[in-house]
């Protein structure tokens, strides 16, 4: 089987940007690709006035409340604080700024947030798509997304809308179907049709569909998308096709052609000590063990982690200071690392290419001194240019730091460390 | 013999006159490498490094007969020269740029497809064939001619595989860096193949890592291809299953990306998988004893 794999883990290449629902919808709207319509509020005093101006514009009488969070699986995550859903329908306007305040500012639980949770800053108030009518309403699946084995994206349909595509993927296989893209004449008419035969839709809501697929993917080229996940996808009962639910993933190093679109990240969603790391140059990706580690390179900072697991401790985080180590990178990288109380022991390593390791032995030397006292062991292992300089400079500093050439003496002084 | 670059190949650089671009073509020229020119458009006629600037890589070509050329131009200019490369007759392109966009990658990948020449990369350290030619960015002192071809998806982690590998007492045939990007124009499974056909090479390390399915491909290839003995290592075994960014990324791809089902395969396919990264210069010492 072809497998097809997109982008996974945080391998430092592999860049994306996460956007709230309703802003994805809004970037949806603008190709016009037909959305639920709704209003993201901050405050539940605006609950009741925008319900109402909600209503007289769409005519809607039920209300769908929705947490805006990075995470998905809202619907059936709890807030901590109220024991409210993430998702939830309110039947009248008295009824809306109760639920807003159950779940505004309350801490969201999902599947994929954790424990912890994420608060919930912003809520969609949203127009019931619902209503009865003609023909019973059906959701669908339609995803976009890249195909990295075949170098071209690939648009993805389902029947089994709402459900988790995962487990559909995994059930019944059958009921995904796929359409390459060819980059040199883009997706054809013929395509979009198939994908909505194939959906079983027929009349009005086939040629609706027809319109959703070719705009969505408009909108995806358009945006430079790495990710489009709608679901569900809407039929409604008199036949519209709408997105209820977007995800979309934009792709990180296409930003600069869209300065519109870097402006909607939202910091809050993010780890702070990510977020403090990339403002000095550094990927960070916090973990839950007890060995910190700082090294140059994606490759080798995930192989620097995997040693660490094999002489008996668990790493602390993903730390790649990039072509860069300097004393500034490795001051910061040092700060982040020991915010975390958990870490044990630290290493330090560098291989140098043209990074000179006597350079990164002074950096983390006068590091070490401008932080004041570093109470845990912190291994430096430097290898490639002037290693050896780099590893006496090391151990002349009176600084309790042991210093390595080879991977595995690293390997043997963290396993003391721990000891 | 050697795989993609020789003593013999006339190198060109695109972005020659570039801060990047001239301190690595410094550094190539240094080495030894026949580099014959570059490419900066509207500083045609100049000279740079002692060697001509050209306006355009058919101009280029056409004066010096270079057949490989190395790409330092910033990532929103890249795929543009990756395809004025491929236009121009280079049979072998190597990218070095990080960050292109995706969008600009498929139409470039689509682009080279029947014009007879091999991409490495992007964003990748270059390829290097010890004691010959260095088209790359990675310390050429740590290299040391001989006979085991790597290649890597990283590229400190490939430098620290050459370091145990020279300390191992054997040397390097032609080490690929394929580059990390989602998309790139040499596979894990076409390099492991040209370094298979190559007289000059007896062992092979390859160093994959976590996410996507070129391993596993190259792996099943060697499986039933196989001729000289392979030693593999994934990066990013503790590597948390949770951290992956899209949903419907992992919809389709199922497990086969996480290193241990890598490392299965691998294993499973006659390849001497290594756990620790520390081990791979004496696993492949100890392999070719026999």
């Amino acid at each position: 089987m072809n497998t097809l794999i997109i982008y996974c883990t945080f391998a430092q290449n592999e860049s994306l940007m996460n956007i709230h629902e309703y802003q994805a919808k809004e970037l949806l709207k603008k190709y016009g690709v037909r959305i639920q319509r709704g209003i993201v509020i901050d405050n539940p005093e605006k609950a009741l006035p925008i319900a109402k101006q909600l209503h007289n514009e769409t005519g809607t009488g039920w209300f769908v409340v929705k947490a805006q969070i990075h995470a998905g699986g809202r619907g059936k995550g709890k807030v901590k604080e109220t024991g409210s859903n993430g998702v939830v329908l309110a039947k009248s306007l008295d009824e809306v700024t109760e639920k807003v305040k159950n779940i505004l500012g309350g801490t969201l639980v999902t599947k994929q947030t954790g424990e912890a949770g994420k608060v919930v800053n912003k809520v969609l108030l949203a127009e019931d798509v619902y209503y009865p009518g003609e023909s019973e309403p059906k959701e669908f699946y339609v995803g976009i997304l890249l195909d990295r084995a075949k170098g071209q994206n690939v648009i993805m349909v389902s029947t089994e809308g709402g459900m988790d595509i995962e487990e559909v993927a995994e059930n019944s296989p059958e009921k995904i179907i796929k359409e390459w893209i060819d980059p040199k004449v883009g997706l054809q008419g013929f395509q979009a049709r198939k994908l909505a035969f194939a959906l079983g839709l027929s009349g009005n809501a086939f040629k609706e569909m027809v319109k959703f697929i070719a705009s969505l993917y408009a909108a995806y080229i358009g945006s430079d998308s790495s990710m489009f996940e709608i679901n569900p996808v809407l039929k409604t009962s008199d036949d519209k096709i709408m997105a209820v639910d977007a995800k979309v993933n934009l792709d990180d190093n296409a930003l600069f052609r869209h300065p519109e679109l870097a402006e909607l990240r939202d910091i809050a969603e993010e780890d702070p000590a990510e977020v403090e790391a990339g403002k000095a140059g550094l990927n960070y990706v916090k973990l839950d063990g007890n060995v910190g580690c700082m090294v140059n390179g994606a490759g080798l900072a995930m192989a620097t982690m995997d040693i660490i697991k094999l002489s008996g401790g668990d790493p602390a985080n993903f730390l790649d200071v990039g072509g860069g180590a300097n004393a500034e990178t490795v001051e910061a990288g040092f700060r982040i690392i020991m915010k975390d109380p958990n870490v044990k022991a630290i290493l330090i390593n560098i291989f140098g290419g043209i990074v000179r390791c006597d350079r990164v032995a002074n950096g983390v030397v006068e590091a070490y001194k401008k932080i004041g006292t570093i109470d845990i062991p912190i291994i430096v292992r430097l290898q490639g240019t002037n290693a050896e300089e780099g590893a006496k400079i090391i151990e002349e500093s009176g600084l309790k730091v042991s210093s390595a050439i080879l991977l595995k003496d690293a390997a043997t002084q963290v396993k003391n460390a721990l000891s | 013999m050697s795989v993609l670059v020789n003593k013999n190949s006339k190198i060109l650089v695109q972005g020659f006159t570039g801060s990047e671009g001239s301190f690595h073509a410094s550094q190539m020229i240094e080495y030894g490498t026949q580099v014959v020119g570059g490419v900066t458009p509207g500083k045609g006629g100049t000279t740079h490094l002692d060697r001509p600037v050209f306006n355009t890589v058919q101009e280029a070509v056409e004066k010096t007969n270079a057949d490989v050329s190395i790409i330092f131009v910033p990532p929103a200019f890249a795929a543009d020269a990756i395809m004025e490369a491929a236009d121009a007759g280079i049979k072998v392109i190597v990218c070095i740029t990080e960050g292109i966009p995706v969008k600009d990658m498929i139409i470039a990948k689509d682009y080279i497809v029947n014009r007879n020449c091999t991409l490495i990369g992007p964003n990748c350290p270059g390829v290097i064939t010890p004691g010959e030619a260095k088209v790359g960015i990675m310390p050429g002192f740590i290299h040391k001619k001989g006979t085991i071809g790597i290649v890597s998806r990283s590229g400190t982690l490939t430098y620290e595989a050459v370091d145990q590998i020279t300390k191992a007492g054997l040397g390097q045939s032609t080490c690929i860096g394929i580059g990390g990007d989602p998309i790139i124009g040499t596979t894990t499974k076409d390099a492991v193949k040209l370094l298979m056909e190559d007289p000059a090479t007896e062992g092979i390390i390859m160093i994959g890592e976590i996410g996507g399915s070129m391993e596993s491909e190259a792996a099943e290839w060697i499986k039933e291809n196989g001729t000289k003995p392979v030693v593999g290592f994934i990066a990013g075994q503790t590597a948390p299953p949770g951290r992956r960014m899209g949903h419907a990324g992992a919809i389709i791809g199922g497990a086969d990306d996480t290193a241990a089902a890598k490392m299965a395969i691998m294993e499973k396919c006659g390849i001497h998988v290594v756990d620790s990264p520390a081990n791979i210069g004496e696993t492949m010492a100890r392999v070719l004893k026999g």
